[in-house]
């Protein structure tokens, strides 16, 4: 049985991997593709760069090559470490993507982990109080939630948390003018908290909607009906039965949404200029800096296929149809 | 059931139609509006800069002195005629994979559906800016960029809906009467799938206009001269620090509604043709 598992997450694994350099292809097409000159493209227009120095760039990246020979002389050169160097931020591509994605991270991780906490508790209570008042007003304010463009939200807790009320600063993630040695970690926080904010209002409406429908089949259910008649609590019920049902699926959701939180980091930051791998990504694209782009194309495909791996083999694992179908039921 | 229908007047079923009604009203005037508007309306006006909403001008004005209330009619129109032929072209192609993949199936259920999970593997927002930037941007990089990357999710739902009907009799019977295969998708299959077409289209709207703000919102869509809500809301970043909330939060808002009526139409429609919640 457990060979069959382990066949299957390999099999997944192989198939993302697959899907993983298919991906690869089509950024690389899409951004060689762009009107730039290949060249420019590498080292800028105001490069001061020697003829010589020039051509030895276009070698080592192949640029007058056909597309084919191009992505294989990419790819080599990515599967070595060497994405190549940035326009926008004069430094070594991974160094970039390394220090922006620490940033990236953390307001990613805090965010997620609030929406789908607070969001799977909301769900739940709504859940369980189907057509109450609380669950009506959750329920609505899910749905403005969910039609809202992020930016605006974003814009609006700006304007109202910094500009009106001053409880937080502007932007950016540490005060300007300071030295990047003296930031403390209150600092840090200090800049974190409405970027995450934003973040976490504009992911929680799906994990409570979702959670709300399941918590209402489930709770319809004979087994819950019986679970009543046995006389248990509902505290009993919700611990017993409910949450087993509802917390995995509910976490495989969050995990699948690793696409939309991304969209969404790139957005808030953009708002709060907060120096992550979003404003990163809309600065590589402003200034047709390629080899930047790519390199967050290809790590942002990698985050989002983490997530999408996970979400599937949680599905694979905890599904019992799929356990049946193993001989595990 | 009975008493509450006679309690408010009102059944579900009409309660929907006229949500139905007020929404399109709304998003056709809109539309319609932007459309014919006349550009003197929103034009450039320096007597009147960063005005704050009043009679004259509701939403106020910005820091050229243009009106924020014509201004974002015009946008949002702009928004919803780029949002529909995107979503209309993504709808096509979806239609057409989804019935393709699901009669041919074998290899070329495998390849259409591995081009879905590869359309869906990079963040939507990433291949958004992309494409627009493959496309040099503008009007058109956006409209194309839009287009390409909405057709995954509503190729699954058309494939599922066609899986149901594949193996039915009459589907068969077909077959067996010497039907070839694109016959029978045309006659048979397209008919079926239609209405869950058609709802995901409308579905497809609200997404495609969002996103198309976003993207103009971070300077990779409509170019900065062209009334649209991504476009003022970038401007409005400049000024709210001083407190020109109005410059941000009605156009906003304005989006918002739109996005809001256009989920509001898709939802009740799926309500109406699902025989189990179309009689409530």
């Amino acid at each position: 049985m457990s060979m069959k598992k382990g066949k299957k997450i390999l099999s997944e694994c192989i198939r993302m991997v697959l899907l993983l350099v298919a991906v690869s292809i089509v950024a690389f097409i899409l951004i060689t593709k762009a009107p730039i000159d290949p060249l420019v493209s590498y080292i800028g227009t105001n490069s001061t760069l020697s003829t010589e120095a020039k051509q030895e760039i276009a070698q080592y990246w192949g640029l007058n090559d056909p597309l084919p020979q191009r992505f294989l002389t990419w790819a080599g050169h990515v599967l070595k470490g060497d994405f190549g160097t940035s326009i926008t931020y004069k430094k070594p591509v991974i160094e970039v993507i390394k220090s922006r994605f620490l940033y990236s991270g953390i307001l990613m991780l805090l965010a997620w982990v609030l929406s789908g906490v607070l969001g799977f508790v909301l769900g739940v209570i709504c859940g369980l109080r189907q057509g109450g008042i609380f669950d009506r007003i959750i329920k609505l304010i899910c749905f403005i939630l969910k039609s809202a463009p992020t930016f605006w939200i974003g814009i609006l807790v700006l304007t109202v948390f910094s500009v009106q009320l001053g409880w937080f600063p502007i932007g950016m993630a540490a005060p300007a003018g300071k030295l990047a040695a003296d930031v403390t970690i209150g600092d840090r926080i200090y800049h974190l908290i409405l970027p995450v904010l934003t973040l976490t209002v504009v992911n929680i409406s799906e994990v409570v909607l979702y959670t709300r429908q399941k918590m209402i089949e489930i709770i319809n259910q004979d087994f819950i009906l019986y679970a009543k008649a046995r006389g248990e609590s509902l505290w009993q019920i919700v611990r017993r039965h409910v949450l087993r049902n509802i917390a995995l699926p509910a976490i495989t959701v969050q995990f699948a949404s690793f696409s939309e939180l991304f969209g969404g980091m790139a957005l808030a930051e953009n708002v709060f200029a907060y120096p992550g791998i979003g404003t990163a990504t809309t600065a590589a694209a402003m200034n047709a800096d390629v080899p930047l782009l790519l390199g967050i194309a290809l790590f942002s495909a990698i985050f989002v296929f983490i997530g999408n791996l996970i979400a599937n083999i949680l599905y694979g694992i905890f599904d019992p149809r799929t356990r049946e179908e193993a001989g595990d039921a | 059931m009975l008493r509450r229908s006679n309690g408010k007047g009102w059944n579900g079923r009409s309660r929907v139609f006229i949500l139905l009604i007020v929404a399109t009203v709304y998003l056709v005037g809109i539309f319609v509006w932007g459309i014919t508007m006349n550009p003197v309306k929103y034009g450039v006006n320096y007597s009147e800069k960063l005005v704050s909403p009043c009679i004259k001008h509701l939403f106020g004005t910005d820091f050229m002195g243009r009106d924020m209330f014509y201004r974002s009619i015009k946008g949002l129109s702009n928004s919803i005629r780029i949002g529909l032929i995107a979503s209309v072209i993504s709808s096509i192609v979806a239609l057409i994979l989804g019935i393709v993949a699901a009669i041919w199936g074998g290899w070329i259920d495998k390849v259409i559906n591995w081009c879905v999970d590869l359309c869906m593997g990079l963040p939507h927002l990433v291949l958004l800016i992309l494409i627009s930037f493959m496309m040099g941007k503008g009007v058109r990089g956006i409209t194309v960029a839009v287009a390409l990357t909405h057709w995954p999710s509503l190729t699954r739902i058309v494939r599922a809906e066609v899986m149901q009907v594949r193996n039915s009799q009459y589907v068969q019977a077909a077959y067996k009467m010497g039907k070839t295969k694109v016959q029978v998708a045309v006659t048979h299959i397209l008919p079926h799938v239609l209405p869950a077409y058609l709802i995901g289209l409308v579905l497809l709207f609200p997404h495609a206009i969002m996103h198309e703000s976003a993207v103009t919102f971070l300077g990779f869509g409509l170019p900065a001269e062209m009334p649209a809500i991504g476009v003022i809301l970038a401007e409005s970043m400049n000024y709210i620090v001083t407190g020109k909330w109005w410059l941000a939060f009605f156009p906003g808002i304005l989006l918002l509604m739109a996005v809001l009526l256009f989920d509001g139409i898709g939802e009740s429609l799926k309500k109406l043709w699902n025989p189990g919640s179309g009689n409530e």
